[in-house]
């Protein structure tokens, strides 16, 4: 008898050009791993969010209320969904939900929903606010961080011993170098009308970028850990080219941290490399990043290694890093046919058919088709 | 050149450089890459053996067949390029 496929429900499909979500990648690394014994279910916010039509990677979608709706309302939702497509696994991968998720974890546990998420404490532990406390007991270095309320801030900092440029940042994301105060209070306008309060100042560190993304497995340890530096990046700042890097010293640091936290999940450390190899802590991402797909490229597939832990079971063997190893993303129109937009826009859920399955026929009357 | 130091990058940044036949250098920790002609190569290559600058001056005159004030400067010119290109 042949074995149902596993049904892994995954967030972020919003694969936008400026600044990608990580769900398409995710479910790029799954069926790059599983092939037909993995089912996707895509979930998105908005109904324009590109990973939810794209066949190939996502056998179902499905639109969720947004997080400020709280706990009961997503909770809702995803046992509507569960009941109809019995999901084995959910991989939240977006920072403003995961708050909701974690505290859903055991509920859904309950109702049959594997997760492997980290705790409360410490997702809280590697907030941008908390770094430095962590950054100190883990042994990491880092820039000195400012939770601010107000932009006032900008005008006194430098009596305080701070210096421009320095960087503004949302409490979930962006971030924006400020070269004065005048662009320092714009930014912080800028960011706390899009993510709210409080806004972040971060000393500015100069140097070179690098991500690293791992899997924490709750007891201590790093798990399958990819290197990247990128080598172009979009009008946010976003990986539109990367090149997989090797560095001991560099996964030590995370190491470090993943240690210290405990962590259970998916994670990306975000560092920056001054002139003499120094590596200083700027971020860490509770969930896997939009460049997660180069994990396969390199061998190291960590939403597969994710999924194993999941369902309880051994973390599988992880190749070699392949350092040398790049990745380009492109922009590509998908043909979505009316009906499609149209069934998920009323009814909250769609089924993409996958792209080679399409008759080209059916593009040439999309109104038609539609009426 | 004789008892002349030159300040080359350290060993390990050197010798950790993947050479391509084509002049394509990749360096896997900073995931740095950059092209350099066949006397940079060849003086690439002999870095990674030894950091001994009269030694790459004589190898690297013998290889291409200049005479010794020529290597002597393409070797420190390099090294200067190669300086802070490095950690």
């Amino acid at each position: 008898m042949k074995t149902p496929p596993l049904t892994v429900a995954i967030t972020g499909m919003n694969a936008l050009p400026d600044n990608p979500g990580p769900g398409l990648g995710v479910a790029r690394c799954l069926k790059e791993a599983y092939g037909e014994a993995v089912r996707i279910v895509g979930l998105g916010y908005d109904a324009l969010d590109p990973g939810l039509y794209l066949g190939q990677y996502c056998d179902r979608a499905y639109l969720l209320a947004y997080p400020l709706n709280g706990t009961e309302v997503l909770l809702e939702r995803l046992a509507e969904i569960h009941a109809l497509e019995r999901i084995d696994v959910l991989i939240p991968c977006l920072d403003a939900e995961l708050p909701l998720m974690i505290g859903l974890a055991d509920t859904l546990a309950g109702l049959g929903v594997k997760t492997f998420l980290p705790s409360a404490g410490q997702f809280e532990r590697r907030a941008k606010a908390s770094l430095p406390a962590l950054a100190q007991a883990a042994g990491v270095t880092y820039p000195e961080v400012k939770a601010l309320a107000s932009a006032q801030f900008f005008r006194d900092c430098e009596q305080d011993g701070w210096t421009y440029p320095l960087v503004v940042k949302g409490v979930f994301y962006d971030a924006k170098i400020a070269a004065n105060a005048a662009q320092a209070e714009a930014a912080f306008g800028d960011i706390a009308a899009e993510w709210g309060l409080p806004v972040l100042a971060q000393r500015f560190v100069a140097g070179e970028e690098y991500n690293l993304a791992g899997v924490g497995d709750g007891q201590g340890r790093l798990l399958g850990e990819v290197m990247m530096k990128k080598r172009a990046v979009t009008s946010k700042g976003k990986a539109w080219a990367g090149v997989a890097t090797a560095d001991e010293s560099l996964a030590g640091l995370a190491r470090q941290l993943v240690a210290e936290l405990q962590w259970k999940g998916p994670l990306e450390v975000e560092v920056m490399r001054d002139a003499k190899g120094n590596y200083q802590l700027i971020e860490i991402n509770p969930r896997f990043p939009a460049w997660i797909y180069l994990s396969h490229g390199v061998g190291r597939n960590l939403p597969a290694l994710l999924l194993e832990l999941a369902l309880g079971r051994p973390a599988p063997a992880m190749a070699a890093p392949r350092p040398g190893t790049m990745f380009i993303r492109h922009a590509l129109e998908t043909i979505v046919p009316m009906s499609l937009f149209q069934t998920l826009i009323m009814q909250g859920q769609c089924a993409p058919e996958p792209a080679q399955a399409r008759p080209s026929t059916e593009i040439r009357h999309p109104i038609k088709e539609a009426l | 050149m004789a008892g002349q130091t030159l300040d080359f990058p350290n060993a390990e940044s050197l010798k950790r450089l993947a050479l391509s036949e084509s002049g394509f250098i990749f360096d896997p920790v900073t995931g740095n890459s950059f092209t350099v002609n066949h006397t940079g190569l060849a003086i690439l290559r002999l870095l990674q053996q030894t950091l001994d600058a009269e030694h790459i001056t004589r190898r690297l005159q013998a290889e291409f067949d200049i005479d010794a004030a020529l290597a002597e400067r393409d070797v420190i010119e390099f090294t200067g390029l190669l300086r802070g290109s490095f950690v």
